[in-house]
């Protein structure tokens, strides 16, 4: 591709410990990523993928190399610009799903809202839209307690997307669901990616998983093993079927005209 | 920042309402049981002093028999007579009054109504030295003390439970077999340092009592109020002196009467509620101590969901010292709300106390001050310090903090 890539890092390196006990997690990662893309994060344990993913999602920094982000040098801005870049550009979704406890889910979605300093209508309203994009519609005033895995991992997608972020960082976001939930998320994903232009980086151990990405990008031993276009995502077949076994939580996904090839 | 920062403490505080709560519930604890422990202590302090000034300030009693206490004989001492009070008040310099003082337990009747009462002899010295004030009618004429006149005063107890809220001057009163006019009423002086009603009581001239109801003229009591700044000590030696002359004691006999000096009564006694008052305090700085613990435990059990809590709000974009204050914020908001709760109740449970135990109330703004300031200290520093930690952390670690 021609055009300048939203992320390129060139030479990463990323060290933990010193000395004796030092462990080089990355060693010499070269990675560009354009506007749009879904890429799935894959590797064995150990093989620095999280290490790739908390470099790029800027919450921690390389040890040596360059992370340009639409052309700003991340390895050298402060903390604070760090924290900056993530609310303005990032959103972040975890295997833990990490809600707030004992909070509705329309307050942990307007948290990123609060940080930005968005005034109470307009967080009020953004927050309904993304739990509604993430079919959640109804369950606003529902705490974590009250919800099921699958549920609140879509409350974390809302939280992520509410700030209509240019780039979604997800760390084995379908860890703790099964099988169907799991599904569920992934072409809440895939949609996201695909309709709003939502560049989704996902690490993932799991091959179906993946296999909704456009991208795989594979790491063994602190370095890009393989970099490969997925030529069939996943969601262009499954769609219509998943649609058939979706329960009345995810209408919301099946009614914004899933691309079905029934 | 500031009112966002607010909102969130505000909400981290409602969905944490037990937590909060009992965080508050260690702060009041400890506020209030300081502050009421040392008001009503003081308070119980200040009555003490009140009620022995009321007995008359530089004040000595004389009594006949030794000081009471292991190998006294109180009761085979003769008693005074009328001439020993004129002696001391002739003889020595910076006194102010003499009052001779004859007591005996009488029922009196009146107005259809009876009641048990003392009966005091004494003369218009005797309102001096015990600092009572005229609520109405005059005080004894000298024709009266002299001749020993049918008239008395009497307390506002007397008057309350014979005559009721009708003036009684001018009034008749029978004493035993005598019957004598009211001429005056006493203002009330209330409790006295033991406890006895001072209002109970009836005073008439001291002839008056040993001629036409004791039989006798025996003296009690001789009370001695001293100039002010005369010398207790100096007074006290030259009357003992005077008195072992008068009552023809040998170089080798000890004194047969005794001399008290209500001031150093005083001292004694308010030094014993201070102690009380001290210990009261030791043992509720104790429940502020507790409370302050409870506290650092509810802070520090909370570290872990509140570190990962962190780690999300970095990683979402926080910045760090807008988590910091946050903190802060909920920290100092339930101290504070917890030191407020704490004043108010112990200001209820102190007057309450004290109407109780009618002591006086006294705000004791540094006791207030110093309990607040104690709690909320534990409260924002076991609050602050383990959220500053935890948002120094990479935002990683924190959200994988276990």
């Amino acid at each position: 591709m021609s055009e300048t890539p939203l992320i390129r890092l060139r030479g990463i390196t990323k060290t933990y410990g010193e000395g004796n006990t030092a462990f080089q997690a990355l060693k010499g990662v070269d990675l560009d990523i354009q506007q749009g893309e879904f890429v799935a994060i894959m590797g064995p344990s150990g093989s620095g993928k999280s290490t790739a993913m908390n470099t790029l999602g800027c919450l921690d920094v390389p040890t040596t190399g360059t992370y340009e982000f639409q052309g700003v040098q991340v390895q050298s801005l402060s903390r604070d610009e760090r924290a900056r870049l993530r609310r303005r550009y990032l959103g972040f979704v975890f295997q833990g799903f990490n809600l707030l406890a004992r909070t509705s889910a329309q307050e942990n979605v307007e948290l990123p809202l609060i940080y930005r300093g968005e005034p109470a209508a307009t967080r009020h309203a953004a927050a309904a839209r993304a739990l509604e994009q993430v079919g959640l519609k109804g369950w606003e005033h529902h705490t974590p307690g009250e919800l099921s895995g699958g549920q609140q991992q879509r409350v974390a997608i809302a939280r992520a997307i509410v700030t209509e972020p240019r780039v979604l960082l997800a760390d084995e976001p379908t860890g703790n669901l099964d099988t169907h939930r799991s599904q569920e998320i992934m072409e809440l994903l895939w949609h996201l990616n695909a309709e709003q232009g939502i560049t989704v980086l996902m690490v993932t151990h799991e091959h179906d998983m993946a296999a909704y990405a456009k991208r795989i990008v594979r790491f063994v031993d602190g370095v890009v093993e393989s970099d490969e276009r997925n030529p069939h995502p996943v969601a262009l077949q499954a769609g219509a079927a998943h649609a058939t076994v979706s329960d009345a939580e995810v209408t919301g996904i099946a009614g914004k005209g899933a691309p079905h090839v029934a | 920042m500031w009112l966002n920062t607010l909102l969130l403490a505000l909400r981290s505080i409602r969905r944490n309402l037990l937590r909060s709560f009992l965080t508050i519930l260690g702060i009041v604890i400890g506020v209030s049981a300081v502050i009421t422990m040392v008001t009503v202590g003081n308070g119980a302090t200040a009555a003490v002093q009140n009620q022995i000034s009321g007995l008359g300030t530089n004040l000595l009693q004389v009594r006949p028999g030794q000081r009471m206490g292991p190998g006294g004989s109180g009761a085979s001492a003769p008693a005074f007579k009328e001439s020993d009070g004129e002696a001391i008040a002739a003889q020595i310099g910076g006194i102010a009054a003499v009052a001779p003082e004859a007591r005996t337990g009488s029922v009196l009747v009146a107005n259809g109504r009876n009641w048990s009462s003392s009966v005091i002899g004494s003369t218009n010295d005797w309102l001096t030295t015990g600092n009572w004030k005229l609520a109405g009618g005059r005080a004894f004429s000298n024709d009266e003390l002299r001749a020993g006149g049918a008239v008395c005063l009497i307390g506002q107890t007397v008057q309350r439970e014979l005559f009721g809220n009708t003036s009684a001057v001018g009034a008749q009163l029978r004493v035993k077999a005598m019957s004598c006019e009211v001429i005056g009423t006493l203002v009330s002086k209330g409790q006295g340092a033991f406890g006895n009603d001072q209002d109970d009581v009836v005073l008439m001239p001291i002839k008056t009592l040993q001629r036409r109801i004791v039989g006798h003229t025996r003296v009690n009591t001789l009370l001695v109020s001293m100039s002010e700044g005369a010398d207790a000590a100096r007074i006290t030696s030259s009357i003992t002196q005077l008195l072992r002359e008068r009552r023809k004691l040998a170089e080798t006999d000890e004194d047969n009467f005794n001399i008290l000096d209500t001031k150093q009564l005083a001292e004694t006694l308010s030094g014993t509620t201070k102690i009380m008052t001290m210990l009261l305090g030791a043992v509720a700085a104790v429940s502020l101590l507790v409370g302050g613990i409870g506290i650092m435990n509810i802070m520090l059990v909370s570290v872990t969901e509140r570190t990962r809590e962190i780690g999300l709000r970095l990683a979402i974009g926080a910045l760090e010292r807008e988590v910091l204050l946050q903190f802060l914020i909920e920290a100092v908001v339930l101290a504070a709300l917890g030191g407020l709760i704490g004043i108010v109740l112990a200001t209820g449970a102190s007057l309450g106390l004290s109407a109780l135990m009618s002591v006086p109330y006294q705000f004791n703004l540094s006791v207030n001050l110093l309990s607040f300031v104690f709690s909320a200290a534990i409260g924002v520093l076991f609050g602050y310090f383990p959220a500053r930690r935890a948002a120094r952390l990479n935002p990683i670690d924190a959200l994988r903090h276990e």
